[in-house]
């Protein structure tokens, strides 16, 4: 007997229209189509969504928490990438 | 960097309560806690569908049927919730049914406990949901981010269970005699392996002091128990029924109910095997496993042949 384990699947779903798809969970599925419907039945029983993604686990790529530092640290120190960094007088309407 | 300074920024870590994502340094043993923990959890919601599912094709109304029919889908679901928790650090979902099937990775006790009249279906989820919830509830705070995420979804759909399962109890209540009587039946039998399901007392668990400094727990097993009494109580009352515990009574001074000792031989028979279905469980488990290997190997043929035609038609 075939003893290969089903892959295992990332899900996505849009709870409803005008939102994102958000990661909702994984699980395990013969192939997309079989993922879909495990998906719908295990993570909408409630009516939480309205569109479903699933990606197989292994192609996504992740970054690496070691890496962390080199990644986002450089995003810190520039400030001046928000607006509360300038200085306005407070009499100053919409803006 | 060394293994020291490792374990120096993770302790640094859940000291400042920051969650621990699968793929961080963590020590082995956190690992391996959590892989216990997790699946043992995951075990119990899979093996507890079969006491409730004994009563699916009996319940008493098409609403009670469609009430249970959802519940029981629901603990499919969290096992699976779970399972996916467990598989974030390194072990297989073949693997994790294989440790249940051969008896390595327990489940909760009281599931070995067998569903004898309906009234036990309403003690299961007044009861065993109730504990569960107060543990899983605390658990929504665990210091391991997928194990705490599917806590939360999992206490979303959990209190539907509870309030189902003291529907049925209310109902029986206020019925005729007989009725009652098998409500005060199911309580008398489910309401000392409820106490148990918060494990051996602090004293005597030897897990408890590593899973506070890791905040994997957040409260101790006897600190849960107490809660769980001082809310159940109060309910009975409600529903006109009484615990069978004749040492269960107010304290004043405490602020909580004082309530007699829990017969922990028992406890251990039954973990260790030997309650009255063990059997039953894991041979039902093993049979749906053996059964269902077709099943799996069919999707995995259909699905490589999809994917062949597939490539053939954009060749």
């Amino acid at each position: 007997m075939n003893k290969k384990e089903w892959p295992l699947w990332e899900v996505f779903v849009r709870s409803k229209n005008g939102l994102e798809h958000r990661h909702f969970g994984s699980l395990h599925a013969a192939d997309a189509d079989m993922a879909i419907e495990n998906a719908r039945d295990v993570y909408t029983r409630r009516s939480e969504g309205v569109s479903i993604w699933v990606v197989q686990s292994s192609d996504i790529t992740a970054s690496n928490p070691e890496e962390s530092g080199e990644l986002f640290e450089p995003a810190k120190d520039k400030v001046y990438r928000h607006p509360t960094f300038y200085e306005l007088p407070d009499e100053l309407k919409h803006m | 960097m060394d293994i020291k300074s490792l374990e120096d920024r993770f302790e640094a870590k859940i000291a400042a309560g920051e969650s621990i994502e699968p793929k961080d340094w963590m020590p082995e043993k956190y690992r391996k806690t959590h892989i216990r923990q997790i699946s043992q959890h995951a075990h119990s919601e899979i093996v507890g569908m079969l006491p409730e599912g004994n009563w699916i094709t009996r319940a008493p109304s098409l609403r009670r049927k469609v009430a249970l029919l959802a519940k029981v889908q629901d603990e499919a679901g969290h096992g699976l919730y779970l399972y996916s928790a467990a598989e974030t650090l390194g072990i297989t979902r073949d693997e994790m049914t294989e440790q249940l099937l051969s008896g390595k990775a327990k489940y909760s006790s009281i599931f070995n406990y067998p569903t004898l009249t309906w009234a036990d279906i309403g003690a299961i989820g007044w009861l065993v949901d109730g504990a569960a919830i107060i543990n899983q509830v605390m658990l929504t705070r665990t210091s391991f981010g997928p194990y705490a995420r599917a806590m939360v979804r999992i206490c979303k759909e959990e209190s539907f269970h509870q309030r189902q399962g003291y529907e049925i109890m209310l109902t029986l209540c206020n019925g005729t005699p007989e009725q009652k009587a098998m409500a005060q039946d199911a309580l008398n039998r489910w309401w000392w392996p409820s106490l148990m399901m918060f494990g051996p007392r602090d004293a005597e668990s030897p897990h408890t002091e590593q899973s506070m400094k890791w905040k994997i727990k957040r409260k101790t097993n006897d600190d849960l128990r107490q809660q769980f009494v001082d809310i159940t109580k109060p309910q009975a009352d409600i529903l006109g029924i009484s615990i069978p515990d004749e040492n269960l009574k107010w304290n004043e001074a405490s602020g909580h109910y004082d309530f007699g000792a829990i017969d922990w031989d028992e406890f251990w028979q039954v973990v260790n095997g030997n309650g009255q279905c063990n059997k039953d469980r894991i041979s039902a488990k093993q049979k749906a496993w053996d059964e269902g290997a077709w099943v799996r190997a069919a999707a995995v043929a259909h699905a490589e042949k999809k994917a062949n035609k597939k490539q053939k038609l954009s060749a």
